[in-house]
C-alpha cells in the first residue's frame, strides 16, 4: 500500500483526509492515474489535463523529488510515501 | 435598485453590492483568495442570476466556478470544466473570458482562454468543450504571445444570429465566425501591427478589446496595441477613431448597454510608457462612435496618477441610466452612476484590479 500525502491546502478536495492509501505501485504515474480515479478534484490540481504535473507542484517519493528521478516514471516501491508539496510560488 | 459589481483582482474575487442606487457600496471578499480572478460574468438569463468566475491558481491550475447564490457558495465539477482534449497538444493556463451567449441560448456561455481558443459550454457555464476549427486554424501556429500570454480575451456573440461569433486575441487580432464555429476568418483589414516588417498583416495585430454597439451590432470599436478603431461592417473593416483621444495606445473598450455610438476607454500614453496620458485619472467617453471624445474626471483623483487600467477592468452596468466602472492595477475601484459624468471610490488597498462586470439585480 502506497501512501499519499495530501497538502493542507489541497485538503478540501479529500473530504479534509490528508493520508490516502493507494493500492497501485511501480511507478508515480500508476499511483497518480489510481489517485485520479477515486479523487478527481484532487488530481486536477496536481496535473493538467495532459496528465503532466503542474509546474509548481513538487511531489516527492520516500524524500526524492520526482523531477529528479525519472518523472511520473518514477519507481514507487509498494510501502512508499509519496509526499504532494506546493512550491514556493505566487507574490 | 440593488446592484452587484465583481472585482476580479490578482489575489481573489470581490464583490460590492449597493442598495441605493449605486451612491454607496459594501464591499466583501476575497473569495478564492490567493488566486488571480481574469475573468468573471453575471449572467442574468436565468431566473437567479449566476455568477461565473475564470480563476487561476499558480500552484494547483485554472478553473471556472459558478455561483447561483450570487457568491454566498461557488461550485465546481468534480472534472475539469475548461480542458483542451487528448491530442490537442495544450493544456489550459488561464480562462480570460467567460461570456453568456445570446439571450435565447440561455445556456450557452463561451470561455475564451490561454493558449488562444474559443470554448462553448450548453449547461450554463458549468463545463466546456472546445470548438476545434478555431483551434485548428492554419494561422494558429503564427498567433504569437503578448506579454500577457497568448490569449483570445474578448468574446462578443452576435446579438441577432447565434452563428455569428466574434473574438479578438493578443496577438493574432479579431476573427470571426457565420456558421457557428465551423469556419473562421480573420476580420483585421485597416488595423495596423507597427511591430511587424509587414504593418498591415491578415492577422497577426495586437487588438486589446473589441466593444459591440449597443443599437447596431455590426458597429464595433477596438482598442488595439496602438490604435483605436471602429468597424461599420461587422469587423470586415476598420477605420481610426484615435484623432479625439490623447492617445492611441490603452488597453480597455467599452460601449453603453443601451445607446449606439457611446462608448468609454482610458488612454495610457504608450507601449512603452504605460502610464496616463499627462499623469491624469482619465476615463475617455464618446457619445458620436469616436469621432469626438471627451474626458471624465468629477472625482477622479487630481493628482500626479500613474496606474493602468487593464483590458477588463472597465465596464458598464446594464441599467437605464448606466452605470461605469473601472479599476487599477494600484488596488482601486471607481464607480459612476451617471454615466461616467461623476464618480466615487467604491474600494481602494485591493490587490491589483484584473477585471470588472457590473449587473443591475
Amino acid at each position: 500500500m502506497v501512501t499519499v500525502l495530501v497538502p493542507a491546502a489541497l485538503r478540501g478536495e479529500t473530504a479534509g483526509v490528508g493520508r490516502l492509501d493507494v493500492t497501485a505501485t511501480g511507478t508515480l504515474r500508476a499511483v497518480l492515474d489510481e489517485v485520479a480515479a477515486r479523487w478527481p478534484r484532487l488530481i486536477r490540481r496536481l496535473r493538467d489535463e495532459q496528465g503532466e504535473l503542474r509546474r509548481y507542484v513538487n511531489v516527492y517519493v520516500d524524500g526524492e523529488d520526482c523531477r529528479q528521478t525519472g518523472g511520473l516514471d518514477t519507481a514507487v516501491r509498494d510501502d512508499a510515501e509519496v509526499q504532494v508539496i506546493p512550491s514556493v510560488a505566487g507574490g | 435598485m440593488t446592484a452587484l459589481l465583481a472585482i476580479g483582482t490578482g489575489k481573489g474575487l470581490f464583490l460590492a453590492t449597493s442598495d441605493d442606487d449605486r451612491k454607496t457600496w459594501q464591499v466583501s471578499g476575497p473569495h478564492f483568495a490567493m488566486t488571480g480572478v481574469y475573468s468573471v460574468a453575471v449572467d442574468k438569463r436565468r431566473a437567479t442570476p449566476r455568477l461565473l468566475a475564470g480563476v487561476t491558481s499558480s500552484h494547483f491550475g485554472p478553473s471556472v466556478a459558478t455561483s447561483d447564490d450570487l457568491g454566498a457558495s461557488w461550485q465546481e465539477p468534480a472534472e475539469p470544466p475548461v480542458a483542451f482534449p487528448a491530442g490537442a497538444g495544450a493544456s489550459l493556463e488561464r480562462v480570460w473570458q467567460l461570456t453568456p451567449g445570446p439571450v435565447d441560448q440561455p445556456d450557452v456561455v463561451y470561455a475564451g482562454t490561454q493558449p488562444s481558443a474559443l470554448f462553448r459550454s450548453v449547461d450554463g457555464g458549468i463545463t466546456y468543450e472546445l470548438i476545434r476549427p478555431l483551434w485548428d486554424h492554419p494561422h494558429r501556429k503564427q498567433w504569437d504571445a503578448g506579454f500577457g500570454g497568448q490569449a483570445i480575451h474578448t468574446v462578443l456573440p452576435h446579438p441577432d444570429d447565434p452563428a455569428q461569433i466574434l473574438v479578438a486575441m493578443s496577438t493574432g487580432g479579431v476573427y470571426r465566425t457565420g456558421d457557428a464555429g465551423a469556419s473562421w476568418r480573420p476580420q483585421n483589414t485597416g488595423i495596423r501591427a507597427y511591430f511587424l516588417p509587414d504593418e498591415w498583416p491578415e492577422f497577426g495585430q495586437c487588438v486589446h478589446k473589441v466593444a459591440r454597439d449597443a443599437a447596431d451590432p455590426e458597429r464595433l470599436y477596438a482598442q488595439n496595441h496602438h490604435g483605436v478603431y471602429r468597424s461599420t461592417d461587422g469587423g470586415v473593416s476598420w477605420q481610426s477613431i484615435a484623432d479625439g483621444l490623447p492617445s492611441d495606445f490603452g488597453f480597455p473598450m467599452v460601449a453603453h448597454p443601451h445607446r449606439g455610438g457611446t462608448i468609454f476607454t482610458f488612454p495610457l500614453v504608450a507601449d512603452g510608457e504605460r502610464f496616463p496620458v499627462d499623469r491624469r485619472c482619465r476615463v475617455f467617453r464618446s457619445t458620436d462612435a469616436g469621432d469626438t471624445w471627451q474626458p471624465l474626471t468629477d472625482g477622479l483623483p487630481s493628482g500626479p496618477y500613474y496606474p493602468a487600467v487593464l483590458r477588463d477592468a472597465l465596464c458598464v452596468d446594464d441599467a437605464d441610466r448606466a452605470g461605469v466602472y473601472f479599476g487599477t492595477r494600484s488596488g482601486e475601484v471607481y464607480a459612476s452612476r451617471d454615466e461616467g459624468d461623476s464618480w466615487s471610490l467604491v474600494a481602494a488597498h485591493l490587490p491589483d484590479v484584473l477585471c470588472v462586470r457590473a449587473v443591475e439585480l
